[in-house]
């Protein structure tokens, strides 16, 4: 239950954080991809700021006896492969069309904000279905080498 | 522009203390992918704190058009684009395994070279695209 209400409020600050930095702007979003234009310097100044605010609290909650987490799991670092860079590539290529992520996405769903609606549902089902087309494609290749 | 730049850094900040409040709330590192994922797919009692921060960030969203109307003008892009984006940020994150928040700043902020590989591609490619839209 504490940890239910310390995510809700956890997830408020976040998402107040999205609509205070414009990241849940997709118009900024798209003026900061745009280098033509100039790029817009809110997204940067973003990106840094959150990351490594993370980075502070993060290092913080590691330390053994540190009074806000018990235990928060470290990752061990993974390889950097094609799945990787196939995937964050389509990932930046929906990002450009539209200016719109995961977070932003939630978090326009709480406004109802224009264009959610097709947003959202797509998006979610790339985020369950992603792997068929590539399991697929995998299935068909293995069969023809059985035939 | 100074004050808007000023509420621009309040909000990164904010947004990185979320981040890591998320993390403390499980001892788990999520992005907004991966809660979504997880509060579907994870196990049984993994997933109450995973919609918990969900309705959070949404709840911030409702909040905020009710207080300050307009502040979350979302997109006026033509239904087919959306259709097309959404589903390669979806599948690019199930792909990629995780999302702007996730590799952007959980994985960045833990200095993961997955993750800056990842987030310089999502900057990358998403400026070739807007580039691309430019010229048609």
């Amino acid at each position: 239950m504490k940890a239910n209400l310390l995510a809700f409020l956890a997830g408020a600050l976040f998402g107040t954080g999205l609509i205070f930095s414009r990241l849940a702007d997709p118009g900024r979003v798209l003026a900061f991809l745009d280098l033509a234009a100039g790029s817009d310097p809110a997204l940067p100044i973003t990106m840094a700021l959150s990351a490594s605010t993370f980075a502070v609290l993060y290092r913080a909650a590691l330390r053994p006896g540190n009074w806000f987490t018990r235990s928060i799991e470290r990752p061990r670092p993974g390889r950097i492969d094609g799945r990787l860079v196939f995937g964050a590539s389509l990932f930046g290529a929906g990002w450009g069309l539209a200016g719109l992520c995961p977070g932003p996405a939630v978090v326009s769903l709480g406004a109802l904000a224009p264009g959610v609606v097709w947003f959202l549902p797509a998006m979610l089902a790339g985020l369950f279905l992603g792997d068929a087309p590539g399991a697929l494609v995998a299935r068909l290749r293995s069969a023809r080498w059985a035939a | 522009m100074t004050t808007s730049l000023i509420i621009i850094a309040i909000g990164g900040m904010a947004l990185g203390a979320g981040s890591a409040f998320i993390a403390f709330a499980r001892g788990r590192l999520a992005g907004v992918s991966a809660l979504l994922r997880g509060a579907v797919e994870g196990a049984r009692g993994d997933r109450a704190w995973r919609w918990s921060a969900l309705a959070g960030i949404a709840t911030a969203g409702a909040v905020a058009e009710h207080v300050a109307p307009g502040s979350l003008p979302g997109s006026d892009a033509s239904p087919v684009v959306l259709i097309v984006a959404g589903l390669l940020v979806g599948a690019g994150a199930r792909i990629g395994n995780g999302c702007t928040s996730g590799h952007g700043i959980c994985g960045v902020g833990r200095a993961s070279p997955r993750s800056i590989v990842a987030s310089t591609l999502f900057c990358a490619v998403g400026a070739l695209v807007v580039a691309a839209a430019r010229w048609i």
